[in-house]
C-alpha cells in the first residue's frame, strides 16, 4: 500500500536532534524522523507525550531549544505554502463572530499575503471544500452552533482549500461521530491518492491499520517511525504507552 | 447648542469611536483588562514627555507615552511567560509600579508641571475647547480634536488595510503563524493603536472613562452580532450614543461629563445584556419556555400517532389522559394548529399528512441523531436547536 518517493527527491518532512521546552522543561527530548512524501501516517502515543507540540513545531509556531525541521529540504518559512494545519478543535474559540464560510475562507488568507482581501475566486474554492465536507448548507451558520464533528468538518475544509503538499492534523476525530469519522477518512485517503503527505495524530490505536499506512509512536523521545506493517505491534506500543498492549499484529 | 458644546461632544465622539474599535479586538482577545494596565502606566509617560515638550497635546509626548505603554504589555507578558504567576496577577504587578512612579514624579515636581492626578483621572473635557491649535495667528479648533482625529484616521486606515489579517490572528494565531501572518507584529501592532489611543484620549476623558470606552461598547456589541464588522459597526455606534447621551445627562443633572459617559455605558450594557434577542437574559427564559412547549407538542403528536381510537384523539380525554393543566394543553392545541399539524373535527384530534411527516422527521432525528435531517426543523422550532 505505501510507495515511498524516489530517494533522490529530499522527503516531505525531516526532523534532525529536535528538542522542545516549555519554561525550560523539556516535552520533546532529541527527536529524529523522517516522513517521506506521500504517506498517511499516524502520530500515536498517551496524552502529553508532546504530539501536538511536535506539530506545533514543525509549522514554527513553538520555537526549539534545540535540532531542525526541514520540509521538501528546506526551512518550513520558505515553505508556508506546501503546508496545511488542521489545529486541534479547543486551540480556538468557537464564540468567535463569524460563520462556517468565513472560517474556510481563512485557508485562502496564505495565498493571498497581506493587505489583499479574499474575492470571488476564494469564496468560490471556500464553497466547493465546504460541498467536499458536505457542510454546504451550513455555510451562513454561526461557529457556535455547529456541533464537534460539524466544527471539525470545517477546520478540514479550512485546511482544503490551502491546497497544500502537506496536510498536518491534530487530532481531527476528536468529538465526531461515526459518520463524520468516515467522512474524513474518506477524504484523507482521496487527498493521499493524489499525492500529498498526511500527518495525522490519532488516538484510536484499534483503528491504525485501518486508516493509515504509516505511523510514529511518540512519548517524549520518539520511538519508532515506519510502515504500519512492520512496527505496528505490541512490543512497540509497550514501550509508548508503559504497559503491555495487544492490540496490534493482525494487519 | 454653543459651538462650545458641540465641540465638546465631537471630540467625545471621535474618541468614544478611536476606543471602539482597538476595544472590539481586545475584548474578543480576551485582553480587556490589558488596556486598563496601560491606561495607569502611561502615567510616567506623560509625566517625562511633560517635561520635555510643556505640552500635553504634543505628538512627542504622545509617543513616549504610548511607548510606555507598549512596554507595560511586553513586562506584563515577560512576567506571564515565567509561569509564575497568571495574566490577571502579572497586570496587577506592572501597572500600579508604573502608575506610582507617574504620581511620584507629578508629586516631586508639581510646581514645573501643571498636572493633577484627579485630571489624569478624570479628564476635563469641559475644558477640552479652550486649548485652541493657533496656526499663524488663525484659530483652527481645539487641539485636542486634532490629536483624537489623527488618531483615529490612523487607525481606521490600519483597520480597513489589516482588518483581514487581524481577525484571523485573532480567531486562531496558530494558523496566521502557519501562513506567515506574524500574530507577535499584529499583537503589539494592536498594543501600540490601544496606548496611542489611550494616550490621545485620557487628555479629554482621563485613564477611566478610556477604560470604560475601550470594554463597553464592544462588550455590549458582543451580545448582540455573530459578524464582525456588525461588531465593529455597532461598537462604534454605542460608543458615540453614550459619549453624546453622557454629555447631557451631565449637563442635565450638573455632573462630571466622564462620570455620565461611564453611566450611559453601564446602562447600556445592562440593557442590552437583558433584552439582547439570542443571548440576552429575557430571550434565554422565553426560549426555555418555548423548548418546554414544543417538548409537550412532540409528546402529544406521537400520542396522536399511537393512536387511532377516537376515544384516545378526544380533546378531553387528551387533557385527562396526558395529564396536563388546562392552559398546557391549549397551548399545545394552539401551537399544533397553527403549525398545520393537526385538524380538530368535533373535538376530535387529527393529524395533517404534514403533522404527520413532522412527527417522523422529529422521531428519527431524536433516534439516530443524524444532523443534516433536522435544518429545516430547527428553522421553525428552538427544541432542536440544541
Ligand atoms: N503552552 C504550554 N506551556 C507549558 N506546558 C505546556 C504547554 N503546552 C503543552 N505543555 C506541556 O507539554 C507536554 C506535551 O503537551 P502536548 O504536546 O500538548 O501533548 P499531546 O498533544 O501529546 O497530548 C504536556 O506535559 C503539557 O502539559
Ligand atoms: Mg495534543
Amino acid at each position: 500500500m505505501n510507495n515511498p518517493a524516489p530517494s533522490t527527491r529530499p522527503p516531505a518532512i525531516q526532523i534532525d536532534d529536535l528538542t522542545v521546552a516549555y519554561n525550560y522543561k523539556p516535552v520533546l527530548w532529541d527527536i529524529d524522523l523522517t516522513i517521506p512524501e506521500g504517506v498517511l501516517m499516524a502520530i500515536v502515543g498517551p496524552n502529553g507525550a508532546g504530539k501536538s507540540t511536535l506539530i506545533k513545531s514543525i509549522l514554527g509556531i513553538i520555537k526549539p531549544i534545540a535540532g531542525s525541521v526541514q520540509v521538501f529540504g528546506k526551512p518550513y518559512k520558505k515553505q508556508v505554502d506546501k503546508v496545511a494545519y488542521v489545529p486541534q478543535k479547543g486551540s480556538v474559540d468557537w464564540d468567535f463572530p463569524t460563520v462556517a464560510l468565513d472560517v474556510v475562507m481563512m485557508g485562502t488568507y496564505g495565498g493571498l499575503g497581506w493587505i489583499k482581501r479574499p474575492g470571488q475566486k476564494e469564496k468560490k474554492r471556500a464553497l466547493e471544500a465546504l460541498e467536499k465536507v458536505g457542510m454546504l448548507s451550513f455555510r451562513d451558520r454561526q461557529i457556535s452552533q455547529l456541533s464537534g464533528g460539524q466544527q471539525q468538518r470545517i477546520f478540514l475544509a479550512r485546511a482544503l482549500v490551502q491546497d497544500a503538499a502537506i496536510y498536518l492534523m491534530d487530532e481531527p476525530f476528536q468529538g465526531v461521530d461515526a459518520t463524520t469519522e468516515r467522512a474524513i477518512v474518506n477524504i484523507l485517503k482521496e487527498l493521499r491518492q493524489s499525492g500529498k503527505t498526511l500527518v495525522v495524530v490519532h488516538h484510536d490505536l484499534q483503528t491504525v491499520p485501518e486508516y493509515f499506512d504509516w505511523v510514529t509512536f511518540l512519548n517524549v523521545k520518539s520511538i519508532a517511525s515506519g510502515p504500519i506493517r512492520d512496527i505496528f505491534n505490541d512490543d512497540n506500543l509497550t514501550k509508548t504507552y508503559g504497559i503491555n498492549y495487544k492490540v496490534a499484529t493482525k494487519g | 447648542m454653543s459651538g462650545t458644546q458641540i465641540e465638546i461632544q465631537l471630540i467625545a465622539a471621535l474618541v468614544a469611536v478611536a476606543c471602539a474599535i482597538p476595544g472590539t479586538f481586545l475584548v474578543l482577545r480576551k485582553m480587556a483588562m490589558i488596556s486598563d494596565a496601560i491606561s495607569h502606566s502611561i502615567l510616567p509617560g506623560i509625566v517625562l514627555g511633560f517635561f520635555l515638550t510643556q505640552d500635553l497635546n504634543s505628538p512627542l509626548l504622545i509617543l513616549l507615552a504610548a511607548l510606555t505603554g507598549v512596554i507595560t504589555v511586553i513586562l506584563v507578558e515577560a512576567i506571564q511567560r515565567t509561569g509564575l504567576v497568571k495574566e490577571d496577577t502579572a497586570i496587577g504587578l506592572v501597572f500600579p509600579a508604573l502608575f506610582s512612579i507617574g504620581v511620584i514624579l507629578i508629586a516631586r515636581n508639581a510646581n514645573d508641571v501643571h498636572l493633577d492626578i484627579d485630571a489624569v483621572l478624570l479628564g476635563e473635557l469641559a475644558f477640552a475647547p479652550f486649548d485652541r491649535l493657533l496656526v499663524g495667528g488663525s484659530d483652527w479648533g481645539p487641539k485636542s480634536l486634532w490629536v483624537i482625529g489623527t488618531i483615529l484616521t490612523v487607525t481606521l486606515t490600519l483597520l480597513l488595510l489589516f482588518f483581514k489579517e487581524l481577525k484571523l490572528s485573532t480567531f486562531d494565531a496558530g494558523l496566521a503563524a502557519t501562513l506567515g501572518f506574524s500574530p507577535l507584529i499584529l499583537h503589539y501592532g494592536l498594543m501600540t493603536v490601544s496606548s496611542v489611543t489611550v494616550v490621545g484620549a485620557f487628555d479629554a476623558v482621563g485613564a477611566v472613562l478610556v477604560v470604560a470606552l475601550i470594554i463597553a461598547p464592544a462588550a455590549t456589541a458582543y451580545l448582540l452580532t455573530d459578524d464582525l464588522r456588525k461588531m465593529l459597526l455597532l461598537s462604534c455606534g454605542f460608543g458615540v450614543f453614550a459619549a453624546i447621551a453622557g454629555y447631557w445627562l451631565a449637563n442635565l443633572l450638573d455632573a462630571s461629563i466622564a462620570g455620565s459617559m461611564s453611566t450611559v455605558l453601564g446602562l447600556l450594557f445592562f440593557v442590552v445584556y437583558l433584552f439582547a434577542p439570542g443571548q440576552g437574559v429575557l430571550s434565554s427564559l422565553f426560549r426555555e419556555r418555548r423548548q418546554r412547549l414544543e417538548v409537550s407538542l412532540l409528546v402529544f403528536l406521537l400520542h396522536l400517532q399511537n393512536h387511532q381510537e377516537k376515544r384516545e384523539r378526544h380533546v378531553n380525554h387528551l387533557r385527562e389522559h396526558i395529564n396536563w393543566q388546562e392552559v398546557r394543553s391549549r397551548r399545545v392545541l394552539d401551537l399544533a394548529r397553527k403549525n398545520n399539524l393537526i385538524t380538530i373535527v368535533d373535538d376530535v384530534v387529527d393529524l395533517t399528512p404534514k403533522g404527520q411527516q413532522f412527527t417522523d422527521e422529529a422521531l428519527s432525528y431524536i433516534t439516530t441523531n443524524k444532523e443534516t435531517a433536522i435544518e429545516e426543523l430547527k428553522e421553525r422550532f428552538f427544541l432542536f436547536r440544541g
